[in-house]
């Protein structure tokens, strides 16, 4: 294997990996960095399950290339919960019993999370749109929105605080 | 009492719509239908279910069929 | 020893509780561990070739250069898998599904398989893979494989069900008749009739997570398969026969489940996995692409059914017929059987009579999906329901009440009915609010009705608790939607104690005796009830240890609120021993406390639903959007309204996706052209409306809390209350699901003629 040397941070954490040009970000953050909450649903973009910030921006890690994270910032699902405190985003999923099987669930915390930092008060609509990108196929979303409603306004509270 | 046979178990058992039997509970009625009845052994073996006053037992044999019950062999069920 | 399964109308502490699920924090951080997220030293990665014809003789597989390419472990073709299955039939199907033998029977069907150091070099072994098909004629729509002169699939299929026997092979594997009275006397009383054919496409279960497995097989014939399923006890069985193992010398440890709907109950490639294994002496992982679980494992049917009702002007149904015809891929199949059980069952019909044919075509092996093949029949009943009331200028929710079922019904698959739920679900839908929104232009509303078989089935639990006083109980029933929050409350209910102090795990296939799958809409209804039983034989052993503590006969000692209470006057100077007392006593007054129960839970009772939905079609695009959308069902008790709620809101969501968008597309050459999430769109956030929910509990008499499984049953109706809303937003019947932008745009122009 040709491997390519990657110097990036991952979750805050400087990170250094060696991998083939030709592999994903998504592989490499589930098969050599462990990272196994980021999930695969799809491997082509369709689903959300995968996704992570990169620099702050929501993208679908198997469509970004192991390679492209040097020099960069990329944060998972592992790194919502700062100090030991789940992020609210967290709590509500749980509270709202947001998740059934659960496996779209860090992709969907990663997008409502971005979704939120770009709009803390958003409508309804607004997160539907947010979140059109990350597939869920056991709740029909109901109370996926209404956590993402709930966690809003506690960072909202919190903020002004 | 009389068992109502319905589906493919009817025409396993040469179209025959419903049959006399004894039997105390659903493990006896199934075990008198397969004598009188070899041909429908293989789909007893593979799972029936019994109707007995409108509650369907797929595994309980040892269920009792109370005198009078209204009792129905069906398919097997399956779930997702 | 029998246990009182009877309903009793106790009180509740706990139970309906809408408590935080014990595995959330595991799920919301990333920590659980689903199919692919586990690895063993030294695994090896497996990929399967899998064929590009829907149906071609396999003259020849040469391996020998993948064979040569060095980091390759193992290969297997259909020669790799003895046949162990004994002469039975439905054994060989699921082996001849998972690796080809001598014949690839759909697009996508496995024709070898590779195990090698990593990916990218199983990826290219598979390229080195010569095989020479000889393309054979193929069908992949279900009437045209029923027509005189269809490609036959298997010459060894002879159509059972009809008499006298069939001496030569048919695509059709069964005829099912079910019904009863006097059709033809009905149609000829009714004042009016109608009758209509529907079509209904093939689609997928959709689970998020693919199917995934890490599997270990040593030449001494034991092993070990970590692996998403709804049923590791039945995946164990089902292997084990497959390659001749002995049952308890394979352990299955079921994965946290990404979701699985009916697809995870069988098994698709865990077999060739491990095989490789066993070939290769090494671990072998096994993930599926989502290509992969598109092309090659299990969608329901593709139907067409016809559907005629009669009826007296005064709204009685005088008779009612439907025949019904479904693929079930390229294996025989019970599918068609289910419809045509299901199809009349919300109502009380003197004289009705439905057929179901079970077809074979070159499409992929069908699977349960959810309350298997009720929803298509309903969409081509409920329709019809919907156009005989017009026609009898009566209200649609009232033409239903006048003919719905009720306890002492006939039912149209024959036994009588107890109590059942459908006459109330119908007469929310009458008081819903929803009721009175009101519509504007392009809009439309529809309702429908949905009827579900559940089931119980064997079930196994263990209950042990710790010297602290908490418990762990073990289930064998692989939690899909939050059974663990549910059964944990019941635990805690049973024992009198707090839901923290209770942990609810998975037990593997070696820890516990035999689960049936998570299916029929069974986990909670079944394991509730196991684990009622065993919480109540744990409490027997904590009076025997308070009773031995006071030297006092047991029959003096109650277990009330947590705690042992000596009764009588004479009992009075011993104060109450508490759970966590009698606990931490444990070891020198007995050793562990533990309560265990097996139980085949029958009695899971019929299971009824009805939707009500507003929709607004744009006359332009032919395009749906869903407006409102209301779920009304009986759970018979909801042990945690939160994820019941969830299953009415998933099961609707799929139904709605199924009526608008989601179909497997064939083309002319019997290939699957939308393998993939962008082409087979399964409904995004941004498609839905917030799903209103109302549950109803009539206690199911054969459970002790009264539960019925809830699962299955939000499937069924929505196709038809769709198709009914969509019909009256445009003004025209439709009749084949889905309902995409270009079909209601083309039925608009059609009749606008």
């Amino acid at each position: 294997m040709n491997g390519v040397t990657v110097s990036t941070t991952v979750n805050g954490d400087a990170v250094q990996f060696v991998c083939p040009p030709s592999e994903s970000l998504l592989d490499v953050l589930r098969n050599r960095l462990n990272l196994t909450g980021v999930k695969e649903g799809c491997g082509t973009g369709d689903c959300g399950a995968c996704s992570i910030t990169l620099d702050g921006r929501l993208v679908c890690a198997c469509l970004v290339l192991g390679a492209e994270a040097e020099g960069r910032e990329v944060g998972t699902v592992e790194g919502m919960s700062e100090n030991g405190e789940l992020h609210p985003l967290q709590v509500q999923f749980i509270e709202n019993a947001a998740l059934q099987c659960g496996i779209c669930t860090p992709g969907f915390l990663v997008a409502a999370k971005a979704l939120l930092e770009r709009n803390p008060n958003p409508t309804e609509e607004e997160i539907r749109y947010g979140l059109a990108g990350n597939l869920c196929r056991c709740t029909g979303y109901d109370k996926i929105v209404r956590a993402v409603q709930a966690a809003a306004k506690i960072m909202r509270k919190g903020r002004k605080s | 009492m009389e068992v109502q046979l319905s589906g493919f178990l009817s025409s396993a058992a040469g179209g025959v719509q419903s049959v006399e039997l004894t039997g105390e509970t659903v493990g006896e009625l199934l075990t008198s239908l397969e004598l009188r009845y070899p041909s429908l052994r293989d789909a007893i073996e593979q799972g029936v279910a019994v109707a007995v006053n409108g509650e369907i037992y797929r595994d309980r044999r040892d269920q009792p069929i109370p005198p009078g019950a209204e009792v129905f062999l069906l398919p097997r069920l399956a779930g997702g | 020893m029998p246990y009182e399964t009877a309903y009793t109308n106790q009180g509740f502490n706990l139970v309906g509780s809408r408590v935080n699920r014990p595995d959330g924090i595991d799920k919301v951080t990333g920590r659980a561990k689903y199919g692919a997220d586990v690895n063993a030293a030294g695994q090896l990665v497996a990929k399967v070739l899998r064929s590009p014809h829907a149906h071609a003789l396999i003259k020849k597989i040469d391996t020998s250069k993948a064979a040569k390419l060095p980091g390759v472990k193992a290969i297997v073709t259909g020669d790799d898998f003895p046949d162990h299955t004994g002469g039975n039939r439905s054994m060989m199907d699921i082996l001849e599904n998972c690796m080809a033998r001598g014949r690839a029977l759909y697009d996508g069907h496995a024709v070898a398989a590779v195990a090698a150091i990593d990916g990218e070099t199983a990826d290219k072994a598979l390229k080195l893979i010569k095989v020479t098909y000889k393309k054979l004629p193929h069908v992949t729509d279900v009437d045209a494989a029923m027509a005189e002169g269809a490609p036959i699939i298997h010459d060894w299929v002879r159509t059972a069900g009809v008499q006298p026997a069939p001496t030569t092979a048919s695509n059709v594997a069964q005829r099912s008749e079910f019904g009863h009275g006097d059709v033809e006397a009905g149609f000829a009383q009714a004042d009016i009739v109608v009758e209509k054919t529907f079509k209904t496409e093939q689609t997928h279960q959709g689970y998020i997570e693919p199917h995934a497995c890490l599997a270990q097989l040593g030449p001494d014939g034991s092993g070990e398969l970590w692996v998403t399923t709804q049923g590791h006890f039945t995946f164990r069985n089902v292997c084990s026969t497959l390659l001749g193992l002995d049952v308890a010398k394979l352990k299955v440890t079921s994965s946290e489940i990404g979701g699985g709907f009916g697809g995870k109950t069988h098994v698709w490639t865990e077999p060739v996995a491990l095989q490789l294994s066993r070939k290769a002496n090494r671990p072998v992982k096994l993930v599926m692409t989502r290509d992969e679980v598109f092309r090659a494992s299990g969608p329901t049917s593709s139907t067409s059914i016809d559907v005629k009702i009669g009826a007296k002007k005064n709204g009685r149904i005088t008779a009612a017929t439907a025949e019904l015809r479904y693929q079930s891929g390229a294996f025989p199949g019970m599918w068609a059987m289910f419809g045509a059980m299901t199809s009349f069952a919300c109502y009380d019909l003197k004289n009705v009579k439905s057929v179901g044919y079970d077809v074979l075509v070159n499409r992929p092996k069908v699977a349960a999906y959810r309350a298997p093949s009720a929803p298509m029949a309903a969409f081509g009943v409920e329709s019809v329901m919907d156009m005989l009331a017009a026609e009898l200028g009566m209200d649609a929710v009232e033409f239903r009440i006048k003919n719905a079922a009720k306890k002492g019904t006939k039912a149209s698959y024959g036994p009588i009915y107890g109590p059942i739920g459908i006459g109330p679900t119908l007469q929310a839908v009458k008081d819903h609010p929803h009721m009175k929104r009101r519509l504007g232009k392009n809009q439309g509303r529809g309702m429908a009705c949905g009827f579900w078989f559940n089931f119980g089935g064997q079930t196994c639990t263990d209950l042990n608790i710790g010297v602290d006083g908490s418990v762990n109980l073990t289930v064998g029933t692989v939690d899909v939607g939050g059974s663990r929050a549910s059964l944990a409350l019941i635990a805690a209910e049973e024992l009198g104690i707090d839901y923290d102090q209770v942990r609810v795990t998975i037990g593997d296939t070696n820890s516990l005796g035999h689960n049936d799958t998570t299916e029929g809409s069974r986990g909670t209804f079944s394991s509730g009830m196991a684990t009622i039983f065993a919480a109540r034989n744990a409490i027997e052993v904590l009076k025997q240890r308070a009773a031995a503590t006071w030297d006092i006969p047991v029959d003096q000692v109650v277990w009330e609120a947590g705690e042992a209470r000596a009764k009588g006057k004479q009992n009075s100077n011993l104060p109450p021993l508490t759970l966590k007392e009698i606990a931490a006593k444990s070891p020198r007054t007995g050793g562990p406390i533990a309560g265990h129960n097996e139980v085949v839970a029958d009695g899971a009772g019929v299971s009824f639903a009805s939707h009500l939905v507003d929709v607004e079609v744009d006359p332009e695009t032919g395009s749906t959007r869903v407006l409102r959308y209301t779920v009304i069902q009986d759970a018979g008790k909801a042990i945690h309204p939160d994820y019941v709620e969830g299953q009415f809101q998933g099961g609707a969501a799929q139904g709605i996706g199924w009526a608008l968008n989601e179909e497997y597309i064939y083309g002319d050459d019997g290939c699957l052209q939308n393998p993939g999430f962008l082409d087979y769109r399964i409904p995004v956030c941004s498609d839905l409306p917030f799903i209103d929910t109302q549950i109803l509990e009539i206690p199911n008499p054969n459970h002790p809390y009264g539960v019925r499984g809830v699962g299955e049953t939000s499937i069924v109706p929505p196709l038809a209350a769709i198709g009914n809303a969509v019909s009256n937003a445009v003004g025209v019947r439709m009749n084949h699901v889905p309902m995409s932008p270009p079909r209601i745009l083309k039925a608009i122009e059609d009749a606008a003629g």
